[in-house]
């Protein structure tokens, strides 16, 4: 952003901005945030936005711990991140100046609520002097704004109460940076008609929200407004869609597709819960949700619900997955189709609840009781929770196994526009239920033999009770090969053990190839997983619009993992794996591929940055930056 | 379920060929001989009827009969059966699980399914001590009780299943024993005419690890003066010629008394259906052992139905709620529910 010394009414076109509203968490900064996002979505812009907001539901106010933020990058071209830094950010306190200044770009624009840097406003935060008055803020450009006197001023006039008027603040804030970035009114001043029962509610966020417009356009305090411009998406519809809502209506999509009810046991949990919520609300699908009495339970109803025929779920977090932990390991030993969803946060114990995290691989890899393998997909952005929801459904269906998908809060919370797909071209992923007998006893008794695999996926039959003459009982207990009557032998237990991690590996063969992004002839690749695939399209976008050659490979598929992996890597000279943990990925590639892959780490409950993904590269290439 | 319902099957539609391999002179055998005889009575059909377990020697229960069934993981068939129950509420499902299975490792399912009503039936064998493990105390073993794991005696305090079921809002409650097939087919005919959840404690010996658990009460030389019969809306006396009762104290203690003493007027009247669990729950409570003493003194112990109150179970409200659901916004469909936020055209 460039200051100008004459003000232009006319705007400014920007390629590309990044804006954080920061406030305390009863501030409303993700409601305006979000509604930001939707103006600009609507108007036809790229998004992608990062709510950031503390484990506490309110925080004591004005202190740091208490600060909420709504980061949104939007554009005119395709872009996959938040933005690495801010160029505006919106503090309603000191708090939120002391929590975010840091992210801000050198010269970026500060505007700030002047009415809230009262005495012990500053003191609460460790301010000694007042930052709006010292020289602190020399390199940014400040905008001061007596925000909550200004919107009380608007409020009262139409008789609401002054200390109510003051909640309309955030309202204020949206206004003017409706303005500043010339977002159409109208769609802003309906969406708070319609949403707001109360009358002086109402009317107080709209008065508001047109003094904050209002202010902006008559002041002198902003140059002038910007614009940027709608981007170059594909043609078609679209909308703006968070990673856990993605994942609802992708589960929603695959009972439809496997012409199956869905049944979800869920235990309230953060980052996971609104994936509940939202498939309590898809009761005229005939999704059945039950929140259950505890993870456990969850994921022994879902189970349950698979036996008796329907697409069984259970989502849940880190913390969650692990008592799920036993469940799971019988729904391998029973071979029956379950989908375990698991939105990664800050681990371990409870750690960052609201924070991004992906450290739950080694878990969903590694993470049960004797050999127990099953399939795990990965989701790497908002939209795309649709699609991996219908792979890890088609999976569990096909194969008759828990699979394991992985989201995390990142993306879980985080939002972009989706080019909505075409329904009737999504797959068919029905899987017929066993309704004969199978086998035919020496004596020539017709006999229904539960774990007579198909040969082909080696998966067994799927017979459901309400099916007569097919009554069999299934349990924790070893099966004989064939039969599935229990079965101790030791032959038959190796045997079992091995058809079961057979029938996994197998499923290398059955989904899509790893492939190569960017250069092939690259000597870094980037190996990722997960939701750094924004941080890496953006990095991998940079690098090769500087002419230098880079490579990238991204997973959905974790295990097993793609079938021509090994030698897709063994092609670069080097193979980086940034990861949200510690190196789980990156150990597992080492010890598949017996490659020297490098991990790149970050555990701050931060997403990667495009420009520290940039760095790694270049250090990976032995060059200084 | 009436007694008019034709048998469509026998016995032996619901035996498998599996052997069965509890110990030899073992309290399960008469559970499963009176489950078998009664499934046929009762008109049900194999293929819509599934046996829920968890582990412990209760739980391999299900291998035995041939339905549908899951023998399952330590404590979890209730939410396993919750799952079952709730997706097909065409089906007849029946958890069987223990003392062990069910108050310790699986307390919290137990009493959130009884809570939710989920329609089930669930049958607590109730041997006072943990079997497949070899001799542990369990969480109704009493006050005192040497055993691998007490040496010294047990100072863990035990529950009452059936105080617990009824503090969990379960809607059936009752006892039997394995040592009286007729009662034991009338008490769980009585619970699967239950809609909901219906819990049914049956006291079974071990003859390996508690072998006499219950002598004191269902011993064939005890069982006149110790075993109280409830009955629906009869005076509850017992013992020979019925010369003893219970009457509720002044206080609102349940007391044994000689019915000659008092007249058979003061006897209480035993009302299954009572909205208030708060008699069953003292019924329940009669013959609990003395906290006081930390032994178990029997006294006399009611058995069959205490509480048999009907309340909408949950599988059902779900179905009303999807029915609604589907009637306010039609069946769904998939590419308007990906419009319903919001959506716009990119030329």
């Amino acid at each position: 952003m460039t200051d100008t010394a004459e003000r232009k009414s006319a705007p400014e076109t920007l390629s590309r901005v990044v804006v954080r509203f920061a406030g305390d968490s009863g501030d409303g900064m993700q409601l305006v945030g979000d509604r930001f996002t939707s103006a600009s979505a609507m108007f036809g812009n790229d998004l992608s936005t990062f709510p950031d907001y503390p484990a506490e539901i309110r925080a004591p106010a004005g202190t740091v711990n208490g600060v909420s933020s709504f980061q949104v990058q939007i554009s005119d071209h395709d872009i996959t991140t938040p933005g690495d830094a801010p160029s505006v950010l919106i503090a309603m306190n000191p708090a939120a100046l002391k929590a975010d200044l840091g992210r801000l770009e050198q010269g970026g624009l500060l505007i700030v609520n002047r009415d809230a840097f009262g005495e012990r406003d500053l003191a609460k935060v460790g301010y000694v002097t007042n930052p709006l008055d010292d020289d602190s803020l020399a390199n940014y450009r400040v905008v001061e704004v007596p925000m909550t006197s200004l919107t009380v001023q608007a409020a009262t006039e139409l008789g609401v109460k002054p200390r109510d008027a003051e909640r309309s603040k955030n309202f204020f804030a949206l206004g003017m940076i409706s303005w500043l970035f010339s977002r159409p009114r109208e769609f802003t001043l309906d969406w708070i008609a319609a949403r707001f029962a109360d009358e002086l509610v109402r009317a107080s966020n709209a008065a508001a929200f047109n003094a904050g417009y209002h202010f902006g356009e008559t002041t002198e305090l902003f140059d002038h407004p910007f614009q940027v411009e709608s981007a170059h998406m594909p043609a078609g519809e679209y909308t703006n869609i968070t990673g856990n809502v993605a994942l609802a209506w992708g589960l929603v999509a695959a009972g439809q597709l496997a012409k199956l009810p869905v049944f979800l046991g869920s235990y309230p949990i953060t980052p996971a819960s609104d994936i509940l919520h939202e498939l309590s609300k898809a009761k005229h699908f005939g999704v059945r949700t039950v929140q259950a009495e505890d993870e456990i339970a969850a994921a022994g109803m879902a189970l349950g619900a698979a036996f008796a025929g329907h697409l069984g779920v259970t989502t849940t977090s880190g913390p969650g997955l692990a008592l799920k932990s036993e469940t799971i390991s019988l729904g391998v030993s029973l071979e029956l189709p379950m989908i375990i969803v698991d939105v990664q946060r800050g681990g371990p114990s409870t750690g960052l609840p609201t924070k991004t995290e992906a450290a739950d691989l080694n878990i969903a890899m590694f993470g049960r009781h004797g050999e127990a393998p099953l399939p795990i997909v990965a989701a790497y952005s908002p939209s795309h929770c649709f699609h991996a929801a219908i792979e890890a459904a088609r999976i569990a269906l096909k194969y008759r196994t828990p699979v394991i998908l992985l989201s995390d809060g990142y993306i879980a919370n985080g939002s972009e526009p989706w080019l909505l797909p075409d329904v009737d071209a999504l797959p068919d992923i029905s899987v017929p239920f066993q309704t004969e007998m199978n086998h035919v006893d020496p004596d020539g008794t017709d006999e229904y033999w539960a774990y007579l695999r198909d040969p082909e996926t080696l998966a067994r039959p799927w017979a459901i009770p309400g099916t007569p003459g097919l009554m069999h009982r299934i349990g924790g207990l070893e099966k004989e090969d064939g039969s599935g009557d229990i079965n101790y032998t030791p032959a038959n237990h190796d045997k079992m053990t091995h058809l079961r991690a057979s029938k996994i590996a197998g499923i290398a063969h059955d989904i899509p190839s790893a492939e190569v992004v960017g250069d092939a002839d690259a000597a870094v690749c980037i190996l990722g997983w997960g939701s750094t695939w924004a941080a890496i399209f953006a990095a991998v976008q940079r690098i090769r619009s500087r002419g230098e050659k880079v490579a990238w490979a991204h997973l959905t598929n974790i295990n097993p993992l793609p079938a021509n992996l090994g030698e897709l890597l063994r092609g670069f000279d080097t193979v980086i794996v940034p990861e949200l943990n510690l190196g789980q990925l990156c150990r597992i590639v080492r010890s598949e591929y017996l490659i020297d892959a490098r991990s790149v780490s970050k555990v701050q409950g931060l997403p990667f940055t495009s420009a520290e993904l940039e760095q790694a590269v270049a250090a990976a290439k032995g060059v200084q930056q | 379920m009436t007694d008019t319902v034709v048998s469509v099957t026998t016995k032996k539609d619901w035996s498998t060929d599996q052997e069965v391999r509890w110990c030899p002179g073992c309290g399960d055998y008469g559970i499963l001989l009176a489950v078998q005889t009664l499934m046929p009575e009762l008109g049900l059909k194999p293929e819509n009827t599934v046996f829920v377990s968890g582990i412990g020697c209760s739980s391999r229960f299900p291998y035995y009969m041939n339905t549908y069934g899951i023998h399952g993981i330590h404590g979890r068939a209730p939410a396993i059966a919750t799952g079952i129950a709730v997706a097909r509420p065409d089906l007849d499902v029946w958890v069987v699980t223990g003392d062990g299975d069910a108050l310790s490792i699986g307390g919290n399912h137990l009493i959130h399914a009884l809570r939710r009503n989920v329609n089930l039936t669930i049958l607590l064998f109730n041997n006072r001590i943990y079997g497949l493990t070899k001799g542990q105390y369990s969480p109704t073993s009493e006050l005192g009780k040497v055993t691998k794991s007490t040496p010294m005696g047990s100072i863990d305090h035990p529950f009452s299943p059936l105080a617990l079921a009824l503090g969990a809002e379960a809607g059936f409650v009752a006892r039997t024993h394995d040592l009286d097939r007729k009662h034991m087919m009338e008490t769980l005919r009585a619970a699967h005419a239950h809609r909901g959840t219906s819990f049914v404690e049956i006291l079974q010996n071990c003859n390996v690890f508690n072998e006499g658990a219950y002598d004191e009460v269902t011993g064939r030389k005890a069982r006149g003066e110790m075993m109280i019969d409830l009955r629906h809306g009869e005076p509850i006396v017992f013992g020979e010629n019925g010369h003893a009762g219970v009457v509720m104290g002044a206080d609102g203690h349940l007391r044994i008394v000689e019915v000659a003493e008092v007249g058979l007027e003061v006897i209480l009247k035993h009302d299954a259906h009572r909205a208030d669990p708060s008699l069953a729950f003292a019924l329940a409570r009669l013959s609990a052992d003395d906290p006081a003493t930390a032994t178990q003194r029997w006294t006399p112990t009611p058995f069959g139905v205490f509480r048999d109150v009907d309340r909408p179970d949950y599988g059902a409200m779900l179905g009303e709620q999807l029915a609604k659901a589907s009637a306010k916004m039609g069946p769904g469909d998939l590419a308007g529910l990906l419009r319903s936020a919001g959506t716009w055209q990119i030329t």
